[in-house]
């Protein structure tokens, strides 16, 4: 297996959707491969369409207000004490966090399709609350799909979902987590896809959805690529790209455009959902070996127990617990392009709390799990190494979880 | 000897009848009862499908989602559902079984052991949800060659084009799902706009057995009597679900239903 240079990695594919000959593909069914086919060839051409790619433009700088910051973490620096540590704040982005580059991408493909109704599947709600803040902003009807669990703990934006005038609908199968919210949402467009567009909320499904994630949330590393040479006059020689991953959309938005460089040079650090220390639960596909099996269309690793039934996951970040993967870092795994690796539950409160001390930043659960081994790793390094970490949302959705778990103190009120 | 399901559909025809499918979930509400439901209703039904429950099932609506999780809940293991389908052959031997699923559960078991396995539990043919044609090619021809029917679908979305490729590369059965929809929805298109499309298939190839599914119940059933097949199911796993939660007997009221579904297309 072999990553090729000069083509987009979310062109790698073979012509049935596989990277790597293995991993994503179209396990749908017969009812979904017309609306698929479609959205394939109306993607392949916008993609290449400058007009298109204007309108996109347009929209990520005057409405998300693109380029999101690229900050040096001095204090934290100091206090590691090792490589030079510092965060891409991409919170920054309208809504607070990188799931609107995804969602404002499948608004405008949602438009010129002339569908009406766009629908989504979300976990910490961060998906499902830019969903309904573009459908509103392009005039389509939303519907949310949010497993009940998550509902509980992630209050902040099912608000955030009505106010915007989205339907969220609660999912009270299975675990009633994001691997719910997903297959309800795919059930949903199989019954009402004639109408309807759906918009997967990572790199995640079929191929088609893994492709228009990436290359939406790739926004995040031309913004990075820029900086870091405006800041360095060239990409440092010792980078280190620090990202949680749970499907894997910032992750992936995250390094793209440093695909091609040697990973002496740029290596790329996933840090995947752990769980609580003293769980065997995980949602860590990559680092705790998990076999490739097919969820949601795709073939990818994932947790399942030895007859094919999909296992609960548990993490107290609802952004990634998710029992599967992109099939994009499966193959960055396996070609060895992208280290993965996880941080618990208890040290990615650690990390949260650490940050939040030193630092005029509050990262949601999801990156702290990055910033965490980021820490950790930024100690043994040398002092011209450059550390970055996604910090691609922002802790205000946690409230709940942080007064519970930490105490008043580290909860801000807005 | 010809594949049973073949058998089948060619005796019902010399008996001018539409066949009766059944789907029920293996395990549910355990492997026994289900093993018992199978060998009742199979007195009225004449090709009986066996649902491979899993737990993310894109495909599914309530009623057969509840089934499966009931299945899984009282631990089946896909070796179980060989042994269900097993027994259930020492008794009713020429009765084709279909298995229906999602391919996960084959891919974990491995292509080649499962269908070893369905040859020595009996299984006739299979249904896999989400491996739509082309991405089931190599994996139908492994069917073929082993003497079981993989079984390809169709549906109210299938381009002309693809429909021409699929029927051309189908085995002795085809489904045509009848509308948009998961399992067990209620029927939202005229049966005249459903046998329009199923003739459409029919005249494609006339030799090919057509069955519909989706909506199919025992209100809807009598509007498709002219048809090759008719397939219920989420009625079916409603009823078992009903008449646990009323501590009634599901194997009594199981049957009693699918004779019912028997006479409204005899």
């Amino acid at each position: 297996m072999k990553l090729k240079k000069g083509i987009p990695v979310i062109d790698q594919g073979n012509k049935f959707g596989f990277w790597g000959g293995k991993f994503g593909g179209n396990f749908v069914p017969e009812t979904l491969k017309k609306p698929i086919e479609d959205l394939e060839i109306l993607f392949n051409k916008l993609k290449k369409d400058k007009k298109f790619i204007k309108e996109r433009d347009k929209y990520f700088k005057n409405w998300i207000g693109v380029p999101t910051r690229l900050i040096k973490l001095s204090n934290l620096t100091s206090h590691v004490g090792g490589a030079q540590i510092w965060s891409k704040v991409v919170s920054d982005a309208n809504g607070g966090a990188h799931k609107i580059y995804n969602a404002t991408v499948h608004c405008l493909l949602a438009k010129r399709s002339g569908k009406k109704v766009i629908i989504g599947d979300t976990g910490a709600g961060y998906a499902g609350k830019m969903l309904s803040m573009a459908a509103k902003k392009f005039g389509l009807k939303c519907k949310i799909f949010m497993g009940a669990k998550d509902i509980e703990r992630q209050q902040p934006n099912v608000r955030a979902m009505k106010k915007n005038g989205a339907d969220v609908i609660p999912v009270y199968s299975g675990s009633q987590t994001l691997v719910d919210a997903v297959s309800e949402c795919m059930r949903y467009w199989v019954a009402n896809c004639d109408t309807t567009a759906m918009c997967v909320g990572s790199t995640v499904g079929p191929a088609i959805f893994v492709r228009i994630c990436g290359w939406s949330t790739s926004q995040i590393s031309r913004e990075l690529k820029a900086q870091l040479i405006n800041e360095f006059g060239e990409v440092p020689k010792k980078l280190k790209l620090y990202n949680c991953v749970g499907g894997g959309s910032s992750s992936f938005g995250f390094w793209n455009e440093f695909m091609d460089y040697d990973k002496k040079q740029v290596e790329f650090i996933g840090v995947e959902a752990g769980g609580p220390a003293k769980s065997k639960r995980h949602a860590a596909p990559l680092t705790y070996g998990s076999k490739i099996g097919i969820l949601h269309g795709a073939a990818q690793y994932v947790n399942q127990n030895n007859d094919g039934q999909i296992e609960e996951t548990e993490s107290i970040s609802a952004g990634l617990d998710y029992p599967g993967i992109s099939p994009l870092h499966c193959f960055l795994k396996d070609t060895k392009r992208a280290r993965y690796t996880a941080a618990s539950d208890e040290e990615a409160l650690k990390a949260y709390q650490i940050v939040t001390k030193y630092e005029n930043l509050r990262p949601s659960l999801e990156p702290s799990h990055a910033f965490s081994v980021a820490i950790k790793e930024a100690k043994k390094l040398s002092k011209d190494t450059i550390v970055v970490i996604n910090s691609c949302g922002d802790a205000y959705k946690d409230k709940n979880i942080l007064e519970k778990k930490l105490g008043k103190q580290y909860v801000k009120s807005n | 000897m010809s594949n049973p399901i073949r058998q089948a559909f060619q005796n019902l025809k010399r008996e001018r009848r539409t066949a009766l499918l059944t789907y029920t979930v293996a395990g549910d509400s355990s492997n026994k009862q289900s093993l018992e439901i199978l060998k009742s209703i199979s007195n009225y039904a004449d090709i009986l499908e066996v649902g491979v429950p899993h737990n993310t099932p894109v495909a599914d609506g309530g009623q057969i989602q509840t089934s499966a999780y009931r299945a899984i809940q009282n631990g089946v293991k896909m070796n179980d559902v060989f042994k269900i389908v097993k027994n259930f052959k020492k008794s009713k031997y020429s009765k084709p079984v279909i298995l229906m699923g999602y391919y996960n559960m084959i891919y974990q078991y491995g292509e080649n052991n499962f269908l070893k396995n369905c040859k020595k539990s009996g299984v006739n043919g299979l249904i896999v949800v989400d491996l739509p044609w082309p991405e089931n090619k190599i994996f139908s021809k492994k069917c073929k060659q082993s003497s079981i029917n993989f079984i390809q679908l169709i549906s109210p979305t299938t381009s002309k084009k693809r429909l021409k490729s699929i029927i051309k590369d189908s085995h002795d059965m085809i489904y045509y799902i009848s509308m948009l929809s998961t399992t067990g929805g209620k029927l939202k298109v005229s049966p005249r706009k459903i046998l329009i499309n199923y003739n459409k298939i029919k005249k494609i190839d006339p030799k090919k057995n057509c069955v519909i599914g989706f909506g199919i119940t025992e209100k809807t059933i009598s509007k498709f009597k002219n048809t090759d097949g008719l397939v219920v199911g989420s009625q079916i796993c409603k009823e078992i679900t009903r008449s646990l939660n009323n501590r009634q007997n599901p194997v009594i009221n199981v049957s009693k239903m699918v004779r019912k579904l028997r006479k409204k297309i005899s």
